[in-house]
């Protein structure tokens, strides 16, 4: 005899949060071990050291500038892919996936020839990048982009075509009806993409090491920290700055998204 | 405005119309009719610019405008659902066309009390279009359309979502805006009624091109 639907449904239920339980458990987990195996006192000794205030000063604003140049980069992007076909469209579109499935080190690496090439040195002549701070955020974008592309793509995927097809008919230019009425539609997958890239870009670390080098109150940033701390077998500051990193993305993440609701996105 | 389809097709994907032709005298209210998927909507299209044809010409008063933009056409469109601009409060969407034509603000406050008021939105000016019923937002989407004095105005099925009440409501406000602004109608809907009691003139979907005939033609 069959059991009666609720049952079933339990025990589908039950399969679904078992999976989900154990991924989030792993997760708490992984921050509960960082909070238990730091002390206060840990946590105020790596905020006392100048290096590392450096390094957290160059994390936030790097990462901040990365967010904000990817969401300027990916809304028109996504934009293009979303809405327009063109010759060689597949070819775009899969070159902005490399950095996403790319090696980090070997973007690190690239990006150093890159700069070695006369395009490169060029550019180097007027504005020195590699081994300095315009490299942390060359870098971080590098990839950074590539993600809030993918975020911004899926949200105008999403948004219905119909409106902006209204707005035309009302006389609106293409420019007018992306401006007006379709971008407002778009803030809550900017905000998105702009977390994602910032997220992604405090914890960028192959990339950096390779093309900024990790250079204490230079182009060290909070990951390379974590890596030169350990590296010197000091542990303890080690995972002193990474819950710091947890914390900063948190407050950060709580805080846009408080924004993004009273936005009503 | 006369509109007239010279031998229209157009292929898109698995969809295909060919040879559509047809002509809506100037002042006309035409109600084009015909089973699901047979391309009511991609004619509408097609008029306001959103689509473009593979061959064939379509003008309006005998210009040639199949190769204009839907911007230079000026052609009013209220599509199936109203589809208002979510981030626009109702009287922002009813402004719009003004607005981008870089009216006067006093006109522009002007016509969209006067468009409020006529189509019963007035008190809804400063809402933004979530939560409206969907006579409301027909009749906001109506107001958009109209407000830069189209010659031409597209409905695709303005009133399928309303209730009878409404329905009947909105039939009476459409054909008192014909009378008054003497716009050339092209009105897509699935009801026999509607048709009867809006349209000058019948088009339907017979077999793969359209056939033209008056209500009383129809009658007999």
């Amino acid at each position: 005899m069959r059991q009666p639907a609720d049952k079933r449904d339990r025990g589908f239920l039950a399969f679904l949060a078992l999976f989900a339980g154990l991924y989030v458990a792993l997760i708490l987990g992984m921050l509960v071990a960082d909070a238990t195996y730091t002390t206060p006192r840990d946590l105020l000794n790596a905020l006392e050291s100048e290096e590392i205030r450096y390094a957290a000063k160059l994390s936030l604003t790097s990462s901040t500038i990365t967010a904000l140049l990817s969401v300027w980069f990916a809304v028109p992007i996504g934009y293009l892919l979303s809405r327009t076909e063109f010759t060689g469209k597949s070819f775009v579109d899969g070159v902005l996936d490399i950095p996403i499935v790319l090696p980090p080190m070997v973007i690190g690496l690239s990006l150093l020839i890159l700069f070695q090439s006369p395009l490169g040195e060029a550019i180097e002549s007027q504005v020195p990048v590699t081994y300095r701070v315009p490299s942390v955020i060359l870098a971080q974008f590098a990839v950074s982009c590539a993600f809030a592309v993918r975020t911004m793509r899926v949200t105008f995927d999403q948004l219905p075509v119909r409106p902006e097809q209204v707005a035309l008919t009302l006389g609106a230019s293409r420019a007018q009806a992306f401006w007006r009425v379709t971008l407002p539609q778009a803030g809550g997958g900017a905000l998105s993409a702009g977390l994602l890239a910032w997220a992604r870009a405090l914890g960028e670390f192959g990339p950096i090491l390779v093309f900024s080098g990790a250079t204490r109150m230079k182009t060290e940033v909070l990951p390379s920290t974590v890596w030169l701390e350990l590296s010197t077998g000091n542990l303890e500051a080690a995972v002193a700055v990474s819950l710091l990193m947890v914390l900063a993305a948190i407050t950060v993440l709580v805080t846009a998204r408080a924004l993004g609701v009273r936005r009503g996105w | 405005m006369v509109i007239c389809f010279d031998s229209v097709a157009l292929n898109q994907g698995d969809f295909h119309l060919s040879n559509v032709s047809f002509e809506v005298p100037a002042g006309a209210y035409a109600v084009l009719m015909g089973p699901t998927g047979c391309g009511k909507t991609t004619v509408l299209e097609l008029l306001c610019g959103l689509r473009a044809p593979l061959i064939g010409k379509i003008h309006l008063d005998g210009a040639d405008v199949t190769k204009l933009s839907p911007a230079a056409r000026g052609v009013g469109y209220v599509p199936q659902d109203g589809a208002l601009f979510p981030k626009l409060t109702v009287g922002e969407q009813i402004g719009f066309a003004l607005r981008v034509r870089r009216a006067p603000e006093a006109e522009v406050v002007a016509r969209v009390a006067e468009l409020g008021e006529l189509l019963g939105v007035g008190h809804l000016l400063g809402r933004s279009p979530h939560g409206l019923s969907g006579g409301e937002r027909q009749r906001v989407a109506l107001g958009r359309a109209l407000a830069f004095r189209p010659k031409v105005l597209c409905l695709d099925e303005p009133l399928g979502a309303l209730d009878e009440d409404m329905h009947g409501e909105m039939c009476a406000l459409l054909k008192s805006i014909h009378a008054e602004s003497g716009v050339t109608a092209l009105h897509v809907t699935h009801s026999a009624n509607e048709a009867e009691e809006l349209a000058t003139q019948l088009l339907r979907f017979e077999s793969g091109s359209i056939r033209t005939s008056t209500p009383r033609e129809n009658e007999r």
